[in-house]
């Protein structure tokens, strides 16, 4: 259909002839990702500074504020940054960080699940159970997420089929999951003794408390970022190819670098002896890959496929998805599932941390832990806006206050309370480069 | 009840409308779309009535009336909202019955409502494609899919768009109603239906919309416009289509019309002014039948 005259146009779509500091520049570089738009490591940076400055800041807040408050924990104890502590943190910030993820994909759609928490807590009494009985640790951890993702399922079905708020379905699911945690470990009888269900597995134990070899550690690594760097490189050359604008190379190999000098830094950590003299502990803890699957994985889905189109399509307009024929009952009751069977996982994560299960178990703040974390991450609690990779961010940042205000002896007291000043301090940056964007 | 071609049997130039059409440009038999004796009541409350109306291909028709005159009523029914309560639609010579807007999408008619439903969070491609998106190996093809919006942005030389990854929350208003017509045009729309698409606009921005809907038309694509703005009508339109109070009370080419008969016509139903003379078509009215 286009004929020679209108390849003329073709400039202008393709985005490649703005004048450097012209007005257009800046209205392009506000919205546009900037390796799409540079044609040089130069330039990329040029913009990227721009896109900061006119409020698309990404996740820089967050790495900001999380080295700050790693240099203020370091300076106030130098036991801080040990690889000891570090590899604490990584086990600590753990089921956060999972259930960061979880919350994510209902935040996406606007909005929330309260009842996670206890979802997690009901899972792992499931899962703890079924070990107990000498049930296989891999059948414990299927049921536990089929029963864990269908309760979700159960949720987003009233959620979108009665059209009722999910803030008080799920609080109603909060108060009847934490008086069902109650009657489960009652019921396990002798098994749950005295309200606590010992963790009797060595393999879901390892979670948390084994760890990698130092060579395996390496290896999982160096394949881990190989991999990542082949997909982006192909990624790329695959948009250069078909003749659309595709970052520059060096851009390519620049960001390759970052991630595999991050994971570098965090084998080398795993990798120091945190043991003593006499008996070495090295190696990465097997969480941190845990936590890395589940991140590969969710970030495919929620960037790459139709049902994370649909769920960020959802958030940003429910009715245009409608009439564009997605079906967004569906969708939304598969978020919740997830977000269900998210909270198995994380479950499962947290009775290894602790090696076993209580009746006492906080599911409430932990929720709202998750929930901060995936905010101060970056996503939006109103919907549309959101990446799992803000779980991760963000459940480093309330896992880092917390292992920091204990390692420094301060209460529980004062660690919730920083807990929300950092939070409120991640809202309020957040809003107001926002601000900076809409009046640009 | 699904479309039948039986009664789609009525002769295509039955209609008084094609007879005035000189400087149309479509080629087909007939209409695109004939609308024949439609009614649509709520309960007791009568929306339309009687309204015969054809759309050929490759013109711009202007659907006007005064608020109330039944024009959101009418598309809404060609777009499958609701069924008509009386008539039927006859597109592309079949006789067919819209249950919901899924049928007539797939039909070929594609509505741009006033909110152009899209997602302020996605950016042009993703709105573009949304529900058709293109995958490869299970996942999403962003090549592909960006090809080919871009190939019919290119199309449609809605070239003030400057990057199609940046997110449809941060183009102007004119912007973004050409990313809405162009996500119909995508979907192989025969006709383009679209409300009030200047109602929000400012002067350079109606400009590039009332340009873009030209193209459509030259792509021989129909498109049936709602306005309330006769400026842009008479600017745009190739035949007017006039309702008052639930009636299709004129209808001709917009050369047989102008400002001032067409403001009578919408507010009373009637004109007796000069400059519509043409082809007999103007200052009918119907009873709620179908008239020869």
């Amino acid at each position: 259909m286009a004929s020679k005259n209108r390849e003329a146009d073709e400039g202008a779509i393709g985005m490649t002839d703005f004048v450097p500091g012209s007005a257009e520049e800046a209205a392009v570089v506000a919205s546009a990702p900037a390796e799409l738009v540079a044609g040089s490591v130069g330039e990329y940076a040029r913009i990227w500074l721009k896109r900061i400055r006119s409020g698309e800041s990404g996740a820089l807040p967050v790495i900001i504020g999380l080295i700050v408050i790693v240099l203020i924990f370091q300076v106030k104890s130098s036991l801080f940054l040990s690889a000891g502590n570090l590899v604490n943190l990584m086990t600590q910030a753990a089921f956060i960080i999972t259930l960061g993820m979880a919350e994510v994909f209902v935040l996406l759609l606007g909005e929330i699940d309260l009842a996670a928490g206890f979802t997690a807590a009901c899972g792992a009494v499931i899962a703890l159970y079924m070990v107990a009985k000498n049930y296989p640790w891999w059948l414990a951890v299927i049921v536990t997420l089929v029963a864990t993702g269908a309760y979700g399922a159960l949720q987003g079905f009233i959620i979108t089929r009665l059209r009722l708020p999910s803030f008080v379905v799920t609080l109603a699911g909060f108060l009847g999951l934490s008086g069902v945690l109650l009657f489960l470990i009652s019921a396990t009888g002798s098994i749950g003794n005295g309200g606590v269900i010992r963790l009797n597995s060595n393999v879901l134990n390892d979670i948390e408390g084994g760890a990698l070899s130092a060579t395996a550690s390496w290896i999982v690594m160096i394949v881990l970022v190989a991999l990542a760097g082949l997909m982006m490189y192909l990624r790329d050359r695959r948009r250069r190819v078909a003749g659309l604008v595709a970052p520059p190379l060096s851009i390519t190999l620049l960001k390759i670098a970052v991630i595999a000098i991050a994971g570098v830094v965090v084998v080398l950590v795993g990798n120091t002896n945190r043991g003593t003299l006499l008996l070495a502990v090295r190696g990465l803890p097997w969480v941190v890959l845990v936590v890395l699957a589940i991140l590969v994985v969710y970030t495919v889905l929620l960037g790459r496929t139709r049902f994370g189109r649909y769920i960020y399509a959802i958030g940003g307009n429910a009715e245009a998805a409608r009439r564009a024929g997605v079906n967004t009952n569906r969708i939304r009751v598969a978020a919740f599932a997830l977000c269900g069977l998210t909270a198995g996982i994380t479950g499962i994560i947290y009775a290894s941390y602790l090696g076993s299960i209580s009746s006492g178990v906080n599911g409430g703040q932990n929720v709202l832990n998750a929930v901060a974390a995936a905010v101060i991450g970056g996503t939006s609690l109103f919907g549309g806006r959101g990446k799992i990779m803000d779980a991760l961010l963000g459940g480093l940042v309330v896992g880092v206050i917390a292992n920091g205000l204990q390692l420094l002896g301060l209460s529980a007291s004062a660690q919730l309370m920083w807990t929300a000043l950092v939070l409120v301090a991640a809202v309020t940056v957040d809003a107001l480069t926002r601000r900076g964007r809409s009046t640009a | 009840m699904t479309g039948s071609p039986g009664d789609g049997a009525r002769p295509a130039h039955a209609g008084r409308a094609p007879s005035g059409t000189g400087q149309g440009t479509a080629t087909i038999d007939g209409p695109l779309l004939q609308l024949r004796g439609i009614g649509k009541s709520f309960g007791p409350v009568s929306a339309l009535s009687g309204v015969d109306l054809d759309i050929p291909a490759g013109q711009v028709t202007a659907l006007v009336g005064d608020n109330g005159a039944g024009k959101s009523t009418l598309i809404k029914t060609v777009a499958g909202i609701w069924e008509p309560t009386e008539g039927h639609i006859i597109w592309q010579g079949r006789q067919v019955h819209f249950r919901n807007p899924r049928d007539a999408t797939e039909a070929g008619i594609a509505t741009v409502y006033q909110d152009l439903a899209l997602c302020d969070n996605l950016d042009i491609v993703q709105n573009m494609l949304l529900g058709h998106e293109v995958r490869r190996h299970l996942l999403l093809d962003e090549v592909s899919m960006e090809q080919t919006a871009k190939q019919t942005l290119k199309d449609l030389r809605v070239v003030t768009v400057r990057n199609i990854r940046q997110p449809v929350g941060s183009l102007s208003g004119g912007q973004r109603q050409s990313v809405a017509v162009a996500k119909a045009v995508m979907l192989d729309a025969k006709l383009v239906i679209m409300d009030e698409p200047t109602a929000a606009l400012g002067v350079s921005q109606t400009e590039l919309v009332l340009d873009l809907i030209k193209r459509l038309s030259e792509r021989g694509i129909a498109v049936l416009v709602i306005s309330h703005n006769l400026t842009d009508v008479f600017q745009v339109a190739d035949r007017l289509a006039i309702l008052y109070l639930g009636r299709l009370v004129s209808v001709g080419p917009a050369s047989d019309y102008d400002t001032a008969s067409a403001v009578d016509l919408m507010t009373s139903g009637v004109s007796h002014r000069t400059g519509n003379g043409g082809n007999g078509g103007t200052a009918r009215t119907f009873d709620s039948g179908p008239e020869g």
